[in-house]
């Protein structure tokens, strides 16, 4: 069973969005997400400064199975990316929740967050792909 | 090994060797600074070194010609060889494409007269040969679209939709014609979800693209009232002719409602296909952007000589895609294949294609395995989901593949379509016999077997090859492609 983080809440896409303590928040895929995906090989991301709104597509990550695009979760600016990921995207796979991180908005509304799935809807979506 | 690793140094090959020195030197006058001084960093071997090397290679490929190829999505049928001496004809071979028209007459009216049969096969107005592959094909039709809502001073379409079971490259060519692209979702069945169509459709559609059969290898059951819901938004439907193969001469595109198409000649009309050689993707429209063709095409005058159309005649064309029209050899193969097959062969072309993937997805799941539409008919094409034993015994759709090649066969597409877990999407063709069917269908039930009993066996194949497992991994994220010369 993937591991699901009870801080964060989920696009049905498997990206998760954190809401930081000053305010900005951070995106990234789930474990399951990373796990379906299989060895990330390249993760293509946004640049910083630009303007995103909920739904868009923002980066690109790709594995030995598929290419697969990341959504934003919410609307905002992009403050950073995180450029680790280029020379080591394996990070994905090996930390999806911490270290494999793939960018940070400053979000307009923080309040949207609120509209995405909580982490009980999350494990029940994750569990029917499952079946 | 590569021919570099031949290479020693003062070997050459005589008997093709131009008489080069006197020439290089008046050429070296003429060429001045620009003239290279270092030499070439070509490998140095002997013709007969040359012959074995690339003839044992090729031995080692897999390829249409020494097994069954059930590639999904690419139709890798046989080519009939007839179709390839037609076009090798000195005539034809031989003739400058700059060549005075009364000089090319014999190919202008094969080219019109192909014009006609793709017409006719795919129920459109006017066709255009001059897309050179595919993804032109495609980017010629969208361009089209657009030029279409333009001339109309209707600017505020810019949204294309693209159904998730389209075929893969209808977003990118819908982004690199200026559209943004909305995509649509398919219910359980395979079918496009008509209520969320509905929702996405408005004064922003430009148009939709399909696929249909769909890469789910169904055929779309919806597709009158999906037509019906774009053209009453003000949307153009775009069919790409990825999948033709299977409807060939049973059901047309033109009558299903769709306003352009593409066609792969190389999938359907068996030209060569893959290992980048040359493509064809001509285009085909109805009434409403017959205007907008992309330029050369061939018209007949009424004396009867052929010539091409130009701007002239197609004031509002989006233009020209190449120096010339298509590639010349991959029309006349198709050319005359359609002259073989006649409309009569065209019909069994969808008959037989869809009969032998029947066949073969039923025997592979009396065989044990998945079909990710059970309930659906097969077209050319169908999917078998190994998630099920990708979860229980840890062989995935992947080891499945890489065992198959032990076997001696080509692969299925492997992943894709996304949206079936751990699929095979196998697309039989018509040129397979049964017994052919049969053999295949015998090495999937043994691996299916060896995944039960001894899954290491099939997740770490191919054992019989010239290269076993590869670190694919490795490879993605470590490109090393360049052989460096060290002179």
């Amino acid at each position: 069973m993937a591991e699901t983080r009870d801080n964060v809440r989920y696009l049905p896409s498997h990206e998760w969005a954190r809401l930081e303590t000053d305010g900005t928040v951070t995106v990234g895929i789930s474990d399951h997400a990373q796990d379906a995906l299989g060895d990330v090989v390249f993760v293509e991301l946004p640049e910083v400064g630009r303007a995103v709104q909920v739904g868009e597509e923002v980066a690109v990550v790709e594995s030995v199975k598929a290419a697969s695009d990341i959504y934003a979760p919410i609307a905002g600016t992009i403050i950073s990316s995180n450029e680790a990921l280029d020379s080591a995207p394996e990070t994905v796979n090996e930390a999806p929740f911490d270290e494999g991180w793939f960018f940070r908005l400053q979000p307009t509304d923080d309040k949207a967050l609120n509209e995405l799935l909580t982490p009980e809807d999350y494990r029940a979506l994750c569990a029917a792909d499952d079946h | 090994m590569l021919i570099y690793e031949h290479s020693r140094p003062g070997r050459m090959a005589r008997a093709q060797y131009v008489a080069a020195e006197g020439v290089s030197s008046e050429l070296a006058n003429d060429l001045g600074v620009h003239a290279r001084s270092s030499t070439l960093g070509l490998p140095e071997v002997s013709e007969l070194e040359v012959v074995r090397h690339y003839t044992n290679l090729s031995s080692k490929n897999f390829a249409i010609d020494k097994q069954f190829y059930p590639l999904g999505s690419c139709t890798m049928k046989y080519n009939p060889r007839g179709a390839h001496a037609v076009a090798s004809i000195p005539g034809f071979l031989k003739r400058h494409p700059l060549a005075p028209l009364a000089n090319s007459q014999g190919y202008l009216s094969c080219a019109y007269e192909l014009q006609n049969y793709l017409k006719d096969v795919t129920g459109m107005q006017a066709v255009s040969l001059t897309p050179m592959a595919g993804a032109q094909g495609e980017f010629a039709g969208v361009a089209m679209i657009r030029a279409y809502h333009q001339k109309r001073g209707d600017h505020e379409r810019v949204e294309i939709l693209v159904p998730e079971a389209a075929h893969g490259t209808n977003p990118a060519t819908a982004v690199m014609c200026g559209f943004v692209v909305r995509e649509i979702p398919v219910t359980k069945e395979g079918d496009v979800d008509l209520e969320a169509l509905k929702a996405a459709v408005g004064p922003r559609t430009a148009g939709l693209m399909m696929t249909n059969p769909s890469t789910c290898g169904v055929f779309e059951r919806q597709i009158q009232e999906i037509a019906e819901t774009v053209h009453e938004a003000g949307g153009l439907l775009y069919y790409d002719g990825a999948n033709l193969n299977a409807i060939l001469g049973k059901v047309r595109p033109g009558d299903m409602g769709f306003d352009v198409l593409h066609m792969n000649l190389h999938k359907t009309f068996a030209t060569p296909h893959g290992g980048g050689g040359p493509g064809s993707g001509p285009v085909g429209v109805g009434a409403r952007l017959a205007p907008f063709l992309p330029t050369p095409t061939v018209g007949m005058d009424e004396d009867g000589t052929y010539r091409w159309l130009d701007h002239k005649d197609i004031p509002d064309t989006i233009g020209r895609l190449s120096s010339f029209m298509g590639n010349a050899g991959i029309l006349l193969r198709a050319y005359a294949y359609a002259r073989l097959l006649g409309a009569e062969g065209m019909n069994r072309v969808g008959e037989y294609a869809t009969l032998n993937a029947n066949y073969l997805a039923k025997s592979l799941e009396k065989a044990g395995y998945t079909l990710a539409y059970p309930a659906r008919r097969a077209t050319h094409e169908f999917i078998v989901t190994l998630a099920s034993e990708a979860k229980h015994q840890h062989v995935t759709a992947m080891d499945f593949a890489k065992r198959l090649l032990d076997y001696g066969y080509h692969a299925p597409t492997t992943y894709f379509p996304l949206l079936v877990p751990e699929c095979l999407l196998i697309e039989p063709t018509e040129t397979e016999s049964k017994a052919e069917i049969d053999g295949f269908v015998a090495a999937m039930t043994q691996i299916r077997q060896e995944a039960m009993t001894d899954p290491a066996l099939v997740t770490t194949a191919p054992h019989t090859l010239p290269v076993t497992r590869l670190d694919d991994v490795k490879a993605a994220r470590d490109l090393d492609l360049a052989f460096k010369v060290t002179a």
